[in-house]
């Protein structure tokens, strides 16, 4: 099984490489004029910004010379310069990525949260209203677009009801803390600041739920399926014969049963969060990847928008592959055999 | 069914109450995208009414800020996104299962080359592709359209591909290339028509998830554009008119509704091939 | 049978499982007893009901199964029990092992814990590392080789006879009274079933084991239990001690069975086997359920179900039952 990791570890580079070559050539073969992608249009008629442009980027050359040219810079850590925020693409993604991933992490502890307690409760209550109330949950939870769920939710709790707050990480009011991590929830804590940190909580409560929901849905679905499954397994009889209570037999020896594929949905469900990410920062005002993403695509920052969907790519592989190994590890049958 | 018997409605087995609630919401949309036109008394492009005006008997679902009707607007809608979303399954499928028979068939060189486009393609999360796609050929339905085709068709070749070499293997294809059929031949009767239904039904089922990611695309300003009633774009008109909640509301519950139509219909599928989860 | 009650008794036991609305009783009315120290055999092809009547008289019937009759512990009326006080029984008092060892024993689980949640489930004051080390000892007691190392290792790392001797640890991990053994040698290798049987007569005999060995291999019985019950179609048809049995079978069905034991030292080349299956669940025959497949059946075996007769303490529901027929097969 090490081996098997040792492979996927050595392919690692290939599939970024591969991924590098694609956005770059889906980008930039399909533009008329590959100089539009690099300087904003007012430089375009400052002759030293397009030399200068011209040189760095090799856009005189021919397009495989360029793509050279780009994967070279990367190498270097050099995604170009955006012509909206005039950073470096690459300190922008660094600057904005904490926030995404803090989003990201926190839908998935509430997916999961969700998703394994009502499939626990579906197939331990199978068929009854629980069982079709935790279906309907799900379903609707993958049909909902983000978007719309997310500006729903925000008028009904925060402008009718008020009782979750606006869109943002923080109140607009508060000073934000230091940013050491770019976790929200973590920097206000190294900062001391306990009342900003649950501001921080409070705030992540209605996105996270958003992009929670519909990972939830198919957490409960897998969870319910394996919960039927090892409940009818013989061990669990062996269980009951002990003495152990029904809790016990279910939380214990059924649902540790089943935490193998959960863990692996939970882990592959990364890449609807990212996806979904990019439209829930969006509806929250979340200075994360995603709508940094929206900006680029909406702004035609070509520099912004391979760069991020390179580094998205890449954060999607390696979550796979720590899905992976946490797959190898979580299963003594794999792991030692 | 005699017309004169009492219409008393049997259901048959196969149809689970999931099934008949997906198939009646599909429909329903179906219906509007033909009949968009004869359902609504108002123009979706005209500003029949003031603006922002809240749901009325005169306007069901309210005004926009143009004073568009939103309810004429949502059922147009369906007319920009159900065909958009058949286009791209439609021609993802065809690209796809071209090219993963192709992998599975010819193998070697060509299998390896199709199948690490495909597994490169899909390690990318698919709407920051299509995003990223979609900004490079520039704004517009047409455009979006392309972008998703080339995030979607993988995932009908890994498909493909695992179908054919499944049934590569089976006796009557292997009787075929024993009795020297060429090998067009075997692979074009003999083992592509065994390989289409799960294909196809994988297909259907993704029509919804399609109608998201076309939605979320206009949402964004990569899709539609102006005065174009999709639904994705109306939302977001909703959104910058955040306090006329009414806007935002008619094309949400029309893309949940289509959507949980296709998912109610693939739950209850999935019910009826694997009794067991029931 | 003196003044005590015995140790377990079960009277008119009945389960049914029901599907829409309509019940069918796969146990029709079960009734046996064990005493302290008593092995008894309860032996049947599988679907008789054996194992459902045994697990729903500890409150295991599977869910929607509806279970009536009586069944006593110690004098103790466990049918209607709360399901807190059935489980305070389990796995203390009255314990159970299984047919297949790999898929009784929790796959992610060290066999170690395994064996110390089920000490520590009826001693919760023990700690962690005290359960272990009883864990430890009773490997030791069902003589598994380096206990401290086993403890550790999970049920897939154990041969199938290993891995029963660690159900038969579990079992006896809080000194029960009762030991109720459903097929424990069943799903095993034939050269483990010996030492299987040995371990379990073993404990029997040391811990004063009430032993309940529920099994279709009549032969396992011959030299491990004190009475025997032979079941068919969710009824006792013949209960007497073993040797009795043996040598004056009262119901063909036993006769089947006993001729259908595999004999080791004959060279025969066809085993014998009782012809046809027992009737489906709620698809009774008339008269006496075992009738279509009996070689001694008459007009009134398939008009009338036979009543127990008894002779001294053996008792068999066959019309012709000691009488002069038996000698027929």
């Amino acid at each position: 099984m090490t081996r098997y990791i040792l492979r996927r570890l050595i392919a690692m580079p290939f599939l970024v490489l591969g991924i590098v070559t694609l956005a770059f050539l889906l980008t930039s073969v399909t533009k008329g004029d590959p100089l539009t992608a690099i300087v904003s249009d007012r430089q375009l008629n400052n002759p030293e910004v397009v030399a200068a442009a011209k040189a760095k980027w090799g856009l005189d050359r021919s397009l495989p010379e360029r793509y050279a040219i780009y994967v070279g810079n990367l190498l270097t850590g050099d995604m170009g310069t955006s012509f909206i925020t005039r950073r470096p693409v690459a300190q922008d993604v660094l600057y904005r990525l904490p926030a995404t991933m803090e989003l990201v992490i926190a839908a998935m502890a509430v997916g999961a949260t969700i998703g394994i307690s009502l499939g626990v409760l579906a197939a331990y209550f199978r068929n009854t209203v629980i069982d079709h109330v935790a279906r309907l949950f799900a379903l609707f939870g993958s049909s909902i677009p983000v978007f719309w769920l997310g500006l729903a939710l925000l008028y009904v709790f925060s402008v009718q009801w008020g009782v979750l707050p606006g869109p943002g990480r923080l109140d607009a009011r508060a000073t934000p803390p230091p940013m050491v991590t770019g976790f929200m929830t973590i920097d206000t804590l190294l900062a001391g600041d306990f009342r900003l940190f649950l501001d921080a909580v409070w705030h992540l409560i209605l996105p996270a739920f958003v992009l929670g929901w519909a990972v939830a849905g198919t957490i409960s679905r897998l969870v319910r399926a394996n919960m039927l499954e090892v409940l009818s397994r013989e061990f669990i009889l062996t269980a009951r014969a002990k003495g152990a209570g029904e809790f016990r037999v279910v939380i214990r020896h059924a649902l540790r049963n089943t935490m193998v594929p959960t863990l692996t949905v939970i882990g592959y469900s990364f890449a609807y969060l990212l996806t979904g990410a990019v439209l829930t920062e969006t509806i929250f005002s979340w200075p994360g990847m995603g709508s940094y993403a929206v900006d680029a695509a909406r702004g035609l920052d070509f520099p912004a928008i391979i760069g991020v969907t390179i580094v998205g790519g890449v954060v999607f592989l390696v979550t796979n592959l720590l899905t992976d190994i946490a797959y190898v590890v979580a299963n003594p049958r794999v792991r030692l055999g | 069914m005699s017309v004169l018997s009492a219409p008393r409605f049997v259901r048959p087995r196969w149809l689970s109450l999931p099934l008949m609630v997906g198939i009646a919401l599909v429909l329903f949309w179906l219906v509007a995208t033909v009949a968009a036109p004869w359902m609504t008394v108002h123009d979706p492009l005209d500003m029949v009414g003031r603006r922002l005006q809240a749901p009325s008997w005169d306007h069901l679902l309210g005004t926009d800020a143009l004073g568009r009707d939103v309810l004429s607007r949502t059922l147009h809608g369906a007319r920009h996104s159900i065909p958009i979303a058949v286009t791209v399954v439609a021609v993802a499928v065809a690209i796809g299962a071209f090219l993963g028979a192709l992998a599975g068939f010819i193998g070697g060189i060509v299998d390896t080359v199709i199948m690490r486009l495909v597994d490169v393609t899909l390690s990318f999360p698919p709407m920051l592709l299509a995003m990223a796609v979609a900004a490079s050929l520039g704004p517009g339905l047409e455009n979006a359209t392309i972008a998703m085709v080339i995030v979607w068709w993988p995932v009908y070749a890994r498909l493909m591909r695992a179908q054919v070499l499944e049934v590569r293997e089976r006796e009557h294809v292997e009787a075929a290339v024993a009795s020297g059929a060429t090998q067009t031949r075997v692979l074009t009767k003999h083992v592509l028509p065994l390989c289409w239904t799960p294909v196809l039904i994988s297909a259907t089922m993704d029509l919804g998830q399609v109608i998201l990611l076309a939605a979320s695309l206009s949402f964004i300003g990569l899709g539609a554009t102006p005065p174009t009633p999709e639904w994705g774009s109306m939302i977001s008109d909703g959104a910058s008119q955040f306090y006329s909640w009414w806007v935002a509301l008619g094309p949400g519950l029309a893309i949940l509704t289509i959507v949980l139509g296709f998912n109610f219909i693939g739950d209850g599928l999935h019910d009826y091939f694997d009794p067991r989860s029931k | 049978m003196n003044a005590h009650p015995p140790l377990f008794e079960v009277r008119d036991l009945r389960v049914a499982f029901g599907r829409n609305g309509v019940f069918a009783e796969a146990v029709r009315g079960i009734s046996l007893h064990v005493d302290h120290g008593e092995v008894l055999g309860i032996v049947g092809e599988s679907g008789s009901g054996k194992s459902v009547g045994m697990l729903a008289a500890l409150g295991l019937q599977p869910e929607g199964a509806r279970v009536s009759g009586s069944v006593r512990f110690k004098g103790r009326e466990l049918v209607g029990l709360p399901r807190r006080a059935l489980r305070e029984l389990r796995g203390s008092r009255i314990a159970m092992i299984f047919q297949d060892p790999l898929s009784s024993l929790n796959p992610v689980m060290t066999v170690g814990d395994q064996i110390a949640e089920a000490v520590r489930l009826h001693n919760p004051d023990l700690s962690r590392r005290a359960a272990l080390d009883r864990a430890k000892d009773l490997l030791a007691l069902v003589a598994i080789p380096q206990p401290d190392r086993r403890l550790q290792q999970y049920p897939h790392e154990f041969s199938g006879g290993m891995r029963q001797r660690v159900m038969i640890a579990m079992a006896v991990a809080n000194d029960p009274d009762l030991l109720i053994a459903d097929e424990p040698t069943t799903a095993l290798d034939v050269t483990v079933q010996a030492q299987i049987m040995e371990v379990l007569a073993e404990l029997q005999a040391r811990l004063k084991l009430g032993l309940v060995l529920i099994t279709h291999d009549l032969g396992v019985l011959a030299g491990h239990a004190d009475r025997v019950a032979v079941v068919y179609a969710g009824q006792v048809v013949e209960q007497a001690g073993v040797d009795d049995l043996f040598a004056r079978p009262g119901h063909p069905y036993t006769r089947g069975l006993i001729a259908s034991i595999p004999d080791m030292t004959a060279q025969s080349e066809r085993l014998f086997s009782i012809d046809g299956t027992p009737p489906a669940l709620g698809r009774l025959p008339a008269g006496c359920p075992f009738n279509p497949r009996c070689v001694a059946a008459q007009d009134i075996c398939r008009r009338e179900a036979p009543p127990l007769h008894r002779k001294g303490d053996h008792a068999a529901a066959c019309h012709f039952a000691f009488s002069a027929t038996e000698s027929a097969a």
